[in-house]
């Protein structure tokens, strides 16, 4: 058994299929890449794993429990899976440390003092020990992105989601943001990102998934899909791709 | 380039200081020749000798003055009472509109009705109904007081207006923090109080402040079911004689209290919109 596996995922919005049928298998501890052109579905379907999208038909399957059935309650799931977006989302109101602490707090009831050292700890791990107090504003683009990465790590979650992270970031910064990534693979966590880092997905992934029109046209490992794909979709995208 | 050495300044520090000093000249200029054609011409026209008199009597103005502030502690009364139940009505009928759940569905119904209508009415004609009316049922001492009513009246009417401004803080922040608030695991309730609420109302302090400038003058309404505070007070020494001075005296204290508060108004704006750039 995976730990997340999609079913037959459809999301439509009014008339447009955005996900149309997506079946996947992320399993314990891999990276699956989502790469294909802007409006292809990743973003979509990465929202829909998080619940932040009611789908319309399929299953989304998190360590075999159907967390998709309409009225679950959503918050129990998201809890399990971090989300972390392309534009950071901090709360602007908050210094890094409180945006960190927020959701253990509230979600799981614990106290500050409890959470704190827990909290703290993570921003050493990821070299952020000096930004804690500070507020989103004060930071740079990549430190910013750092603390949301963070900020879904505090949930200690089973599954992250990363939505095009790095497609914010200026170009020197887009590096101590896939240090992280790398870090996290090394630590064994379970990710799915959506990405335009080809290279990072080549080098990285342990499964890359091409999607096109809301379709998985094709899947497999990075040494496959970069150096011998087999639908021609495939090899028109990643040729404009890596271009 | 030695030339501009010497002088200390750049080509384009040269340039703004000769504009600026261009403009302070006109602007002087033309605001001596407005005050000297005020103080030229208006008492030049026929009827100025009587208006001052009337209007603008020193000795009146002494004599009235200090009773007239006390006057004025009402108006601070009233007004110290009202605005915090503005604020928290005001918030819980942004909230009551805003509302998705089904079961709170009647309460959305009465937040949009409450705003309909309390918009709807003239300040005055509100005073009137509720200051007259709810007396009028005959409740004893001290729930037949015009204060209670009218204060009431002005608090209906405020929340109305400080209820859309909330919901116009709430709508400008941006939907994505709601998404990242709800991906940690939030309930729709925490995201709105620690998340969506604090940024929504640091948005509208600037426009919330216009209201309580707006409330502070819209007091003396109160005057026409009863309370004795400034405008009534100055209303009584016109009778009193015969002279309209008392009201000037009431406008100069008003403005002694709501010039610095627009002032700070404009500062609050000012700086918002620094920050937003």
């Amino acid at each position: 058994m995976a730990k997340l596996e999609l079913r037959g995922v459809v999301k439509r919005f009014g008339d447009v299929t955005v996900c149309d049928g997506i079946d996947l298998d992320v399993e314990e501890g891999q990276m699956v890449c989502l790469i294909g052109a802007s409006g292809g579905g990743k973003s979509t379907l990465l929202r829909c794993i998080n619940l932040l999208e009611p789908i319309e038909d399929g299953a989304i399957l998190l360590d075999g429990e159907d967390v998709s059935v309409p009225g679950l309650d959503p918050q129990r799931v998201r809890s399990r899976i971090g989300m972390v977006f392309q534009s950071f989302n901090l709360f602007p109101h908050m210094t890094a440390l409180e945006n960190a602490m927020l959701a253990p707090r509230r979600v799981k009831g614990k106290s500050r003092e409890e959470v704190r050292p827990e909290v703290e700890a993570l921003f050493t791990r990821f070299g952020l020990a000096d930004r804690m107090d500070k507020y989103p504003d004060q930071l740079s683009g990549g430190q910013q992105q750092r603390v949301a990465i963070v900020r879904a790590l505090a949930m200690k979650p089973d599954v992250m989601l990363f939505d095009e992270i790095t497609s914010a970031l200026d170009p020197q910064l887009v590096g101590e943001v896939l240090d992280v990534l790398l870090q996290l693979k090394a630590e064994g966590m379970t990710m799915v990102l959506a990405t335009h880092e080809m290279e990072f997905a080549r080098q990285a992934a342990d499964k890359v998934c091409f999607l096109k029109d809301g379709k998985i046209i094709e899947e497999g490992p990075p040494s496959e899909i970069f150096n011998a794909p087999k639908r021609a979709e495939t090899r028109a995208f990643l040729e404009r791709a890596l271009k | 380039m030695t030339e501009q050495k010497a002088a200390g300044l750049t080509r384009r520090q040269r340039y703004e200081a000769a504009q600026r000093k261009r403009a302070a000249i006109i602007a002087t200029t033309s605001t001596v020749l407005v005050v000297a054609a005020i103080v030229i011409l208006v008492p030049m026209t026929p009827g100025w000798e009587k208006v001052q008199r009337s209007f603008f009597n020193g000795a009146t103005l002494v004599q009235t003055f200090p009773k007239l502030l006390d006057a004025f502690k009402i108006n601070v009364m009233i007004f110290a009472w009202s605005a915090p139940a503005i604020a928290i009505l005001g918030l819980l009928i942004a909230l009551a509109r805003d509302t998705k759940s089904p079961a709170l569905f009647p309460l959305r119904i009465f937040g949009t009705a409450f705003t309909d209508i309390f918009r709807g009415i003239p300040v005055i004609l509100t005073v009137y109904l509720i200051g007259f009316g709810i007396p009028g049922l005959g409740l004893p001492c001290p729930w037949n007081s015009p204060y209670i009513w009218g204060s009431l009246a002005l608090i209906l009417t405020y929340s109305a207006y400080v209820a859309e401004i909330f919901r116009s803080g709430i709508d400008s922040v941006h939907h994505s923090q709601r998404s990242a608030a709800l991906s940690l695991g939030l309930t729709e309730r925490q995201v709105t109080r620690d998340v969506v609420l604090p940024q929504a109302i640091r948005n509208v302090v600037p426009a919330q402040m216009n209201m309580l400038i707006a409330l502070q003058k819209d007091v003396s309404l109160l005057s026409f079911i009863g309370p004795v505070e400034i405008f009534r007070q100055a209303g009584v020494f016109k009778s009193l004689l015969a002279n309209f001075t008392p009201y000037v005296g009431a406008a100069i204290i008003f403005l002694i209290v709501t010039i610095p508060a627009t002032r700070y108004a404009d500062y609050l704006m000012a700086r918002q919109r620094q920050e937003r750039r």
